[in-house]
This record gives C-alpha cells, structure tokens and sequence, in this order.
C-alpha cells in the first residue's frame, strides 16, 4: 500500500497513508503517514465508534492538506479499548492466510 | 504518542517488515504538493480491504490465491460514494472480516467522508471511491504497470484532489 501511495502521488495525485504500521510505511518511503495503534482491518477505528473513526480521518485530512515536505508522519494519539489479548485474537481470520500457512509449514520444515 | 507498529502482528512476522527498507528503484522522495484549501478539495479513499459491490462486481480471485499464495489479485474496484453497508462485501484472506461487515466504515469511511462534506470541512467527496486486495508486496511489476495506473487515472476522472489510502 505505501508503494501504491507512492505511484499515485508520482501521476500528480497527493497521497496520506493511514496505517497501523507506520514505521514500514516510512520504511517504504510513503510521503506522507498517520499512524493507529489499531488491529488490522481497523484504519479507522471500532466499528460504530464515529467519534473515534472522525478523529482518525479528520487528522488524515490535515496531514494530507497541511504536510509540509516528504516524509512526514504524525501518529493518532488513541488507545484501542479492548485488551491486547482479545484484540489480538479477534483480528485473525479463523483460518490461516494462504501465504502465512506457507511461511508457518517452512518454518516447521526447517526446525 | 508514538505508535508501535508491531503490537497486533504476530512475533514470528516481524522481521518480514522490520528494517527491509524500500523497495529497489522506490528509495527517493515523491511528491506532489496539495495546492487548494482542504475546504476547496475533492477528496477520494482507498481501502486495501478486498470490498466489492455483492450484487454486481465479480469478487477477487480467492481461489487462485489459495492455490498460489505467493499471487494475489491485483484488480481494483470503483465503490459508490453512496453504496449502502448491505452493498459491500469483502474479500480477504488475511483478517477477520466480522468488524467490516458490521460497519464498513472502518475501513472505507464513504459517509463519514460525505458528512465532512456537507459540514465543509473538505469542499467534497467522489462520486466513485477505489478499492484494492491487500497484502500483496510480491508481484509489484504488475501493481506497477498496470493497476495503479488505472487507479490514478479513475481518481483524476473522478476530480480527486487529494487520496487517503488505508491498508487493511
């Protein structure tokens, strides 16, 4: 996605990348980044919470339009309200990725 | 705050992300400056989700996916700026798709967008926004020549000013 960011920001188009992994969108050299200390599949925070998913998109929007050289990041200073051990749960798919059971069955091979 | 990027990833997957740097030929600065006032723009999203119309866009390709975990589908959707929750469905293998059939939001925020709009706060939205399947860093040529040209294309059709993408 930060690539993809890229590529549209290169054919004119200003881009914001609001991620829950900032660091590998700066890695990836996004230009510019908001970052959520959210489970995947959340950029925007908890279903129904419209408060929450506003403060999210307005600061996008503010980066977006006020940001003023490649590269910025600001993060979202928001804390998920649920617990790391449920959340990390609830976010996996039920069945293992295609690419992750790969990665887990190479891993086995190799130990 | 400073965010960490790697609360919710599995420990074993974080050298996958940690400290790879750029992609080759993707290492220097992008640019494009956003000229209007935010109240004067038209502002388009894109969500890597895997959302699709149910009732009248073919689904992504799940099934070769799983037959090749290394390939993902790399077409796109238009989505209507108007499209109800009911309308959209999701294809991705990689999270739990509960939270998104309950509020789409959360990940493609068409109406809070809309709201923002109409409050001008920004001068509007698109007519169509994009979607895209994520998680697929492993066939960027294709991405490259193809997919986000078409993207960028659409978005500049649809009078974008300005693109917030949001991985899913």
């Amino acid at each position: 996605m930060p690539v993809l960011a890229r590529w549209i920001e290169a054919a004119g188009l200003p881009t914001v990348t609001v991620t829950m992994m900032p660091a590998v969108a700066e890695e990836r050299r996004a230009p510019r980044v908001v970052g959520v200390e959210f489970p995947f599949g959340h950029a925007f925070g908890m279903p129904h919470d419209r408060a929450m998913q506003r403060r999210v998109l307005e600061l996008a929007l503010r980066v977006l339009a006020g940001a003023a050289a490649f590269g910025t990041r600001v993060d979202v200073d928001l804390q998920w309200p649920v617990t790391l051990r449920e959340a990390y749960r609830a976010w996996q798919p039920k069945v293992p990725s295609p690419i992750v059971r790969k990665f887990l069955e190479s891993r086995q091979a190799s130990t | 705050m400073i965010v960490d990027s790697y609360r919710f990833l599995p420990r074993s997957f974080r050298p996958l992300y940690e400290g790879t740097g750029p992609f080759p030929g993707e290492e220097g600065p992008v640019w494009a400056p956003f000229a209007k006032r935010l109240a004067e723009s038209r502002i388009a999203l894109l969500s890597s989700a895997g959302v699709y119309l149910r009732s009248s866009q073919p689904p992504y390709d799940l099934d070769r996916e799983q037959a090749n975990p290394d390939w993902g589908d790399p077409t796109w959707r238009a989505i209507p700026a108007t499209a109800r929750p009911s309308d959209l469905a999701f294809a991705h293998l990689h999270i739990n798709d509960e939270d998104l059939l309950a509020d789409p939001e959360i990940a493609l925020p068409t109406h809070l967008l809309s709201d923002l709009a109409a409050e001008g706060v920004i001068g509007g939205s698109v007519g169509g926004h994009v979607s895209v399947m994520g998680y697929q860093d492993r066939d960027l040529p294709e991405w490259q020549r193809t997919t986000a040209p078409e993207i960028s294309a659409y978005l500049r059709e649809e009078g974008a000013d300005g693109v917030v993408l949001a991985p899913a």
